[in-house]
C-alpha cells in the first residue's frame, strides 16, 4: 500500500468517523424520567397526535373515545367489548398502548390517514411508563391558580442578584450549564436602554457608565431610564400589535381614521405606571365604568381599532360579526393567551372551549353600538360610532396627553352599550347568517369558575379577567415582557397558552413573577426592574462553544440573547445617533420617507390615501412608532424588518435575517441623510478625523472601538477621501441626500468620505443587535 | 417531543453549517458566490421534515395573472344564448334560489337578463366557445384549460380576493406564493423565490393589498417581493447615484472585516449569516435590473408582447418581465391587473382592458412554448369571482352592468402538467353550475398537485393548530391533469 492509498484510507475513516458521530448526535436520546408527568411527557403527545379524533370535540369523536381526561380513557371501549384505552399500571392490556406501539397498518394509531406520524420509541417508551406508574392525570398546568414555590437551593448563591436568578441557576445546573460572565458595562448599558427606551443610551449615561462599571451605577442607570418619557413609547410598541393599531380602516379602499388619541394614551398610562388589571379594566370596558371619565372610555377604542369595510355592496350584518370576532380574538390571544378562535366554527380541538362557550364570551362584545357598515368610502369618517368626541378646551385642560396640534374637536371610535342587550346565537360553522341556539354572555370556565346563572356584562368580563384567582391574566403579560426582553417567553408560544401551546420552560419562575406581580399591585416598571436587574439579564451574550452545543437554542439563559431591534428601533438608533431625531410624543401618524409607488400601485384610487403626501421639516425625524400605518400597504422598510402589517392581534414577531433588510441600511434614503447630518456635525464638533471616527463608532454601535475596528474604519476613510479629492468620486452629488439643510461651510470631500464610513457603520452586524 | 427532537437535531445541524461558514468571515465576503444561500437556497427545515416534495411535480414554477375587479365570464368565455333570447326579462326566482346578493343589487326590484352584447365564435380542438373581445387568446386555445365553473364563497373583492390567494377569507395566513417558497425553496440565488408584479387598466378598479402576498404565520423570507416600474425594481435596490459597484464591493469587503470582530468577541453563527445577506444583496444589485431591463428585447418579442410592453408598469410589460423571472428561476410570478369591476358601463369598459391585456396573455403562453418552458411552467388566468347574468343599473342592448356573482366563473390555466380543453358546464342561463363545479380550495389542491405537493401534507404547526393552504377541505381536479 503505498501512501497516497493510505491517505484516502485515513480520510475515509476520518469521514466516516464524523459520520457516525453526527448519527450519534442525531440519536441522542435522553432518558426516561424517574417519574413520568401528564403535563410535561405525555399531554403534548396526547393532543398533537391523539385529539384531533380522541379529545373535546363532539363532532369529530372517533370511536367514541376520548383521551383527555380519566373519566374517559379509562372507561370501558364502545366498540371494542372488554377492552380498555388504559388500564392504569398494566401498559399490556391498554388499547392505546398497544396500538401506538403496533406497526400494523390497520390497527396502529395514529391511523396513517391522518398524516400525524407515528410515536418514536422513545415517546411510546413514556407512555409505558407512565401507564406503569398510574396514568394519572393532571390538570393543564396553566388552567391552575400560580403558586409562589420556595426558592430553590442552588450552588451558585452568590451569583444570583434576585429571585429569577436562582429559577434559572437551578435549571442551568441540571443541564450542565454554567452562566457567562456579566457583560461589559457598554453592552449591558445598550441593550437596557433599548430594553427600557427604545433608544440608544444618552452620551452622558454612557459616559456615566464608562467612569464607573458598579453594579451600583448599573442600578442607578436602571431608574434613570425607568423615569424616562420614552419607556412608555416603548412599552406601546408592543402593545400596538396586541391592540393592532393602524391608521387606516384597512379593506380595499382603506381610508384614514383617527385612532392616534388612543395610542397617546397608552404612552402616558405606561408612563404613569398605571396597574396592569386597571389598564386591562380600561380597555375592555372603560365605557362602563360608574361615572366613566372620558379618558376611560378613550381606553376601549382598543377594541375598535381593527379594520372596518367601506366596500360598496356589502352585508353589514357579515361585516358586524367579523367585527365582533375580531374583539374576542384580540381579547382571548393578546389578553389571555388561548386561541378561543379555534371554537367559532367547531368544538375546540385540543382545549376545554365549546364552540357554546365560544359564543358566549362572544356574547360580551355583541352588544355595542356599532354598526357593520356605515356607507362607502364616499361617506367615510374619521372615527365609527359610537365615538368619543374631545373638545379643544377638554384636551387642552384635562387630557394634556393627547398632542393634538389643531384647535378642532378629535373623534375616536370607541366602546358604547346598546341599552336592550342583543341577543347572540351560536353561529353555525361560525357563518353570520345561521343562528342556532341563543346563548348568556359567560366568561370561559374552564379558566375560572362563575356563577352561571348570574347575568353579567362587559365590566363583569374586564373584572373576571383582573381577578387575581384568574390563572391567565398575570402570566400572559409577564410572559410578554420577559419575550419583549429575551426574544423569547418562559412559554415560547406567548399566544398559546392551551394544550397545544409550548410548556414553559421554567413553570416556576413564570408562577413566581405571575403571583409576585399581582402581590405588588400589577406593577409594570417593577416588574421590568426586577428582570433587567437580574444576573441573568446581566450576563454577556457572547456564545460559547459548549453552551452552545449543549443549548442551541439558549431556552436556559446561560448567555444573554444576541436579538436584532424591532422595526422601530432601527429607525430610532438611526435618527438618534445621527441628531436628527424630534423627540415630540404621540400626535397624528407621519409621513416619512418612502420608495415612490408604493401607496399608489395598490389603491383603488378612491379616498385619501389613494396617493402618498410625504411630509416634510419635523415630521420626517419622528420615531417610527410614528410612521403611518396604511393598513393595505403598510410601510415596506418596516415591514422588511418584521413589524407587524397590524391586520390582527399579534403578539411576538419573528426576528429574520434577509438581504431586503440589507438593502435597506444601505440605500434607505432615512440612512444616508442620518450619515451626511452625523458626518456634518462631527465636522464641526471634533478637530481631527480620528476622533470623528471613534465618535461615529460610539454613537451608533454604542462603545469604542477597539483598534482594529478603528484602523479598519481608518483605511476605509482613507481611501474614499482620496477618491473624493482626486475627483474619482462625486462629493456634492454624494452629499446631496435627505431634505434636511447641508452645511455649506464644510469642505464636501471630507463630508463625503466621513459619511461614507458613518454609513458602513450603521450596517454594521452590531448596529442594531442588543448584544 | 418527537418534532422536539426533530428540532434539536436540525438546529444542531444549522448551527454547524452556519459556524463552518464562520472560518474565516472575510474570505466568505468575497467567496460567497460559491457558498449556497440562506435566503433562497433551501426549502424550510419544517418542510423538508415532511419530506418535500411529495411526488414528482409536472410543474416547476408558476405565473399567475390575476385579472383583479373580476371579468365578466358571460361576455368573454361562457356563451349564453338564452340570455339573449329573454334578453330584459326577469331572472327566474328557479334559478336564482334566494341566493345572497351584493349590497349592489340587494334592493333592486328587477333582475333583468342581460346577454352579452358580443359575437362568440368556437376555436380549436376543443371547440371552445370565446368571444371577439379576445382574438389573441383564441389563437392559443389549444394550450389553454378553460374551466368555466370555478365557484367560491365570497361575495365582495377583499374577501374573495384574500380567499383567492391565501385560502382563507379573512386572517393572516400565508399567500400560496409563500407556500410554495416554504415548500420547495427557491430555484436560484440571485432572486427572490416569489414575485409581484402590479399593473392597472382603466376600468373600475379595486386595490390590492400587500397582505396577499404575506409570508402570514410562516418565516419572512417567504414573503413575496413587490418590483415596481419605477427607478427601482425591488425597493431600495439601486445605491445612491454617487455610488458605484466597485464602491459598493470596497465598502462591503471593510463591512465584512468589521463583522469578523465582532463575530471574534461573540462567536454567534448569525453574524456570519448576515454577511451573506450583504453578499444576496450584492448579487441581487447586479442580477435585477438586468433582468428587468426589456430594452434589449429582440424585435419579434416585442412584436409578440405588443407595443405595451416596452411601456413600464404596464400589464403587456409585467407579462414579458413574468416570462424573464421565471426563466432565471423565480418559482411563482404573482401579476395583479386592475379595472374588471363592471358594475357599470361593462360592455366599454371590458372592450379597453381586453385590449389591454388579451395580447400579452396569449404571447406569453407562446413565448414559454417556443422556449420550450411552458411543460414546466403552469400559467393560470383568472379573477376573484364572476359576474352576474342580470344587469345592474340600466339596461340597453348594447350597454349594461353586472354585478358580483361567486356561483361560477371562468379561469384558465396552460400549461404545467395542465390538460388542454374546456371543464365544467354551468346551466343555461350561466347563473349556477351544472356540472364539475371546481371550488376555491380544489383549485389550490390542484395547482399544489401540479407542483408535487400533497395539499393536506403542506402543513405549517402554528399556535397549536396544522395550517393547510386548503384548511380542512380541497380535492384535485384530476380530470385536467394530462
Amino acid at each position: 500500500m503505498n501512501r497516497k492509498q493510505l491517505s484516502v484510507i485515513a480520510l475515509m475513516l476520518a469521514l466516516s468517523a464524523t459520520w457516525i458521530a453526527c448519527f450519534q448526535e442525531g440519536n441522542n436520546v435522553p432518558d426516561l424520567p424517574e417519574k413520568v408527568s401528564y403535563n410535561f411527557h405525555i399531554r403534548p403527545i396526547l393532543s398533537d397526535k391523539c385529539f384531533k379524533c380522541h379529545g373535546p370535540d363532539g363532532n369529530t369523536l372517533e370511536a367514541g373515545l376520548r383521551l383527555d381526561a380519566a373519566q374517559f380513557a379509562y372507561a370501558p371501549l364502545t366498540e371494542t367489548k372488554g377492552a380498555f384505552a388504559i388500564v392504569p399500571g398494566k401498559p399490556e392490556q391498554s388499547e392505546l398502548f398497544k396500538r401506538i406501539s403496533s406497526t400494523d397498518s390497520s390497527y396502529m394509531m395514529p391511523v396513517p390517514e391522518s398524516h400525524l406520524g407515528a410515536l418514536t420509541d422513545y415517546e411510546i417508551k413514556l407512555f409505558k411508563k407512565w401507564i406503569e406508574q398510574g396514568a394519572t392525570y393532571e390538570p393543564h398546568w396553566a388552567f391552575q391558580k400560580p403558586q409562589k414555590a420556595a426558592l430553590p437551593k442552588i450552588k451558585n448563591g452568590e451569583w444570583a442578584k434576585n429571585e429569577i436568578d436562582f429559577f434559572i441557576a437551578e435549571k442551568l445546573q441540571q443541564a450542565g450549564l454554567t452562566p457567562n460572565e456579566p457583560a461589559t458595562s457598554a453592552y449591558l448599558l445598550k441593550r437596557l436602554s433599548f430594553d427600557i427606551t427604545g433608544l440608544p443610551p444618552t452620551e452622558e449615561l454612557m459616559n456615566d457608565m464608562q467612569n464607573d462599571s458598579s453594579a451600583a451605577a448599573f442600578e442607578k442607570a436602571v431608574d434613570v431610564l425607568l423615569q424616562s418619557a420614552r419607556f412608555g413609547e416603548k412599552m406601546a410598541v408592543h402593545w400596538l400589535d396586541v391592540a393592532r393599531y393602524s391608521d387606516s380602516y384597512g379593506y380595499q379602499d382603506d381610508n384614514v381614521r383617527t385612532q392616534w388619541a388612543w395610542r397617546d394614551w397608552v404612552i402616558h398610562a405606561f408612563n404613569k405606571n398605571m396597574p396592569y388589571d386597571q389598564f386591562i379594566t380600561w380597555q375592555i370596558a372603560g365605557d362602563m365604568l360608574p361615572n366613566a371619565t372620558k379618558e376611560q372610555v378613550l381606553a376601549t377604542a382598543f377594541f375598535r381599532n381593527h379594520k372596518y369595510t367601506e366596500e360598496g355592496g356589502v352585508v353589514p350584518e357579515e361585516y358586524r360579526i367579523e367585527y365582533i370576532i375580531d374583539k374576542t380574538k384580540t381579547y382571548s390571544k393578546g389578553i389571555l393567551g388561548l386561541t378561543a378562535e379555534c371554537a367559532q366554527c367547531h368544538d375546540h380541538k385540543y382545549d376545554p372551549i365549546s364552540q357554546k362557550e365560544y359564543f358566549q364570551l362572544f356574547a360580551f362584545f355583541n352588544n355595542t353600538k356599532e354598526v357593520g357598515y356605515e356607507g362607502d368610502v364616499t361617506q367615510s369618517k374619521p372615527a365609527k360610532n359610537p365615538v368619543l368626541s374631545l373638545s379643544d378646551a377638554e384636551v387642552k385642560s384635562i387630557y394634556t396627553f393627547i398632542n393634538k396640534k389643531d384647535t378642532g374637536a378629535i373623534s375616536v371610535s370607541v366602546m358604547g352599550e346598546n341599552d336592550t342587550l342583543r341577543k347572540t346565537y351560536i353561529l353555525d360553522r361560525g357563518v353570520y347568517d345561521r343562528p342556532t341556539v341563543e346563548v348568556q354572555p359567560v366568561p370561559l370556565q374552564a379558566v375560572l369558575k362563575t356563577d352561571t346563572a348570574v347575568k353579567r356584562n362587559r365590566l363583569d368580563l374586564a373584572r373576571w379577567t383582573v381577578d387575581k384567582e384568574n390563572p391567565l391574566t398575570a402570566r400572559v403579560f409577564v410572559n410578554q415582557v420577559w419575550q419583549e426582553i429575551f426574544g423569547r417567553g418562559l412559554v415560547k408560544t406567548s399566544g398559546d397558552f392551551g394544550m397545544q401551546g409550548e410548556l414553559p420552560t421554567h413553570p416556576e419562575l413564570l408562577d413566581w413573577l405571575a403571583v409576585d406581580f399581582m402581590e405588588h399591585g400589577w406593577n409594570i416598571k417593577r416588574l421590568v426592574k426586577q428582570i433587567v436587574t437580574s444576573a441573568t439579564y446581566r450576563q454577556s451574550a457572547k456564545v460559547g462553544a459548549e453552551n452552545f452545543k449543549k443549548d442551541p437554542e439558549n431556552k436556559y439563559l446561560s448567555r444573554a440573547p444576541r436579538l436584532r431591534l424591532k422595526a422601530e428601533f432601527v429607525r430610532d438608533l438611526v435618527l438618534a445617533s445621527s441628531g436628527l431625531l424630534v423627540p415630540t410624543i404621540g400626535g397624528p401618524s407621519v409621513k416619512p420617507y418612502q420608495p415612490k409607488g408604493i401607496w399608489e400601485a395598490a389603491t383603488s384610487g378612491r379616498g385619501e390615501l389613494a396617493t402618498y403626501k410625504q411630509d416634510t421639516g419635523e415630521a420626517l425625524y419622528r420615531r417610527g412608532m410614528y410612521t403611518f400605518i396604511k393598513l393595505t400597504a403598510p410601510p415596506p422598510g418596516m415591514m422588511m424588518f418584521d413589524a407587524s402589517n397590524r391586520d390582527q392581534c399579534e403578539v411576538k414577531r419573528l426576528q429574520t435575517n434577509t438581504p431586503l433588510q440589507a438593502l435597506v441600511m444601505m440605500n434607505d434614503p432615512t440612512v444616508l441623510e442620518a450619515s451626511r447630518v452625523l458626518a456634518q456635525r462631527l465636522l464641526v464638533e471634533k478637530a481631527s478625523t480620528d476622533e470623528r471616527l471613534r465618535t461615529a463608532f460610539r454613537r451608533i454601535i454604542c462603545r469604542n472601538a477597539n483598534e482594529k475596528e478603528f484602523n479598519i474604519l481608518k483605511s476605509y476613510h482613507d481611501a474614499q477621501l482620496a477618491q473624493f479629492r482626486q475627483g474619482k468620486l462625486d462629493a456634492v452629488k454624494t452629499l446631496n441626500v435627505g431634505e434636511y439643510p447641508l452645511n455649506e461651510q464644510l469642505d464636501k470631500a471630507a463630508a463625503a468620505a466621513l459619511m461614507k464610513v458613518v454609513n458602513m457603520i450603521y450596517n454594521m452586524e452590531e448596529a442594531i443587535i442588543k448584544t | 417531543m418527537a418534532k422536539e427532537f426533530l428540532e434539536h437535531t436540525l438546529n444542531i445541524n444549522r448551527r454547524k453549517f452556519l459556524s463552518k461558514l464562520s472560518l474565516g468571515i472575510g474570505s466568505v465576503a468575497l467567496g460567497s458566490l460559491l457558498i449556497p444561500d440562506l435566503f433562497s437556497g433551501k426549502p424550510d427545515e419544517e418542510a423538508l421534515m415532511a419530506g418535500l416534495p411529495h411526488f414528482a411535480p409536472k410543474a416547476k414554477r408558476i405565473i399567475y395573472l390575476f385579472q383583479n375587479g373580476a371579468p365578466s365570464q358571460l361576455d368573454l368565455f361562457d356563451y349564453k344564448p338564452k340570455l339573449q333570447e329573454m334578453f330584459g326579462q326577469d331572472l327566474p326566482a328557479s334559478i336564482r334560489m334566494g341566493q345572497r346578493l351584493t349590497g349592489m343589487t340587494a334592493e333592486q326590484e328587477k333582475f333583468p337578463l342581460a346577454g352579452s352584447m358580443f359575437q362568440f365564435n368556437q376555436y380549436g380542438e376543443a371547440r371552445a366557445w370565446i368571444s371577439e373581445l379576445l382574438p389573441y387568446t383564441a389563437k392559443v386555445v389549444d394550450d389553454i384549460c378553460i374551466i368555466k365553473t370555478l365557484h367560491t364563497e365570497a361575495i365582495n373583492h377583499d374577501p374573495a380576493l384574500t380567499f383567492f390567494q391565501t385560502g382563507a377569507q379573512v386572517g393572516n395566513r400565508p399567500s400560496m406564493g409563500a407556500w410554495l417558497s416554504y415548500g420547495l425553496g427557491s430555484e436560484n440565488k440571485n432572486l427572490p423565490a416569489y414575485c409581484v408584479l402590479l399593473s392597472k387598466g382603466k376600468g373600475n378598479g379595486q386595490g390590492v393589498y400587500s397582505k396577499l402576498w404575506t409570508n402570514g404565520f410562516l418565516d419572512s423570507v417567504h414573503q413575496g417581493v413587490q418590483f415596481s416600474s419605477g427607478e427601482n425594481p425591488v425597493l431600495y435596490l439601486g445605491n445612491h447615484e454617487s455610488i458605484s459597484t466597485t464602491d459598493r464591493r470596497a465598502m462591503l469587503d471593510h463591512l465584512a472585516a468589521l463583522n469578523e470582530e465582532t463575530y471574534k468577541e461573540f462567536g454567534d453563527p448569525e453574524i456570519t449569516a448576515k454577511v451573506q445577506q450583504y453578499e444576496m444583496a450584492y448579487r441581487m444589485q447586479t442580477a435585477v435590473p438586468e433582468i428587468t431591463d426589456l430594452s434589449k428585447e429582440p424585435e419579434d418579442i416585442i412584436k409578440l408582447y405588443g407595443p405595451d410592453c416596452l411601456v413600464p408598469g404596464t400589464y403587456a410589460a409585467n407579462c414579458l418581465l413574468a416570462r424573464k423571472l421565471s426563466e432565471n428561476g423565480v418559482r411563482f410570478v404573482q401579476l395583479y391587473h386592475q379595472g374588471w369591476d363592471g358594475h357599470g358601463n361593462l360592455p366599454g369598459e371590458i372592450r379597453g382592458q381586453c385590449l389591454d391585456t388579451d395580447q400579452a396573455s396569449a404571447a406569453l403562453i407562446t413565448d414559454l412554448k417556443q422556449r420550450g418552458m411552458l411543460d414546466e411552467t403552469l400559467v393560470i388566468w383568472g379573477g376573484e369571482f364572476g359576474r352576474t347574468n342580470y344587469c345592474q343599473g340600466p339596461l340597453a342592448k348594447d350597454n349594461y352592468g353586472r354585478d358580483h356573482h361567486p356561483r361560477c366563473f371562468t379561469v384558465w390555466m396552460a400549461g404545467g402538467g395542465v390538460k388542454p380543453g374546456v371543464y365544467g358546464e354551468t346551466d343555461e342561463f350561466g347563473y349556477n353550475i351544472a356540472e364539475n363545479g371546481v371550488h376555491v380550495h380544489d383549485f389550490h389542491a390542484t395547482i399544489l398537485h401540479l407542483m408535487g405537493l400533497n395539499h393536506e401534507q403542506l402543513t405549517f404547526k402554528h399556535l397549536g393548530r396544522r395550517y393547510r393552504l386548503t384548511d380542512v377541505a380541497g380535492n384535485v381536479v384530476k380530470d385536467i391533469i394530462a
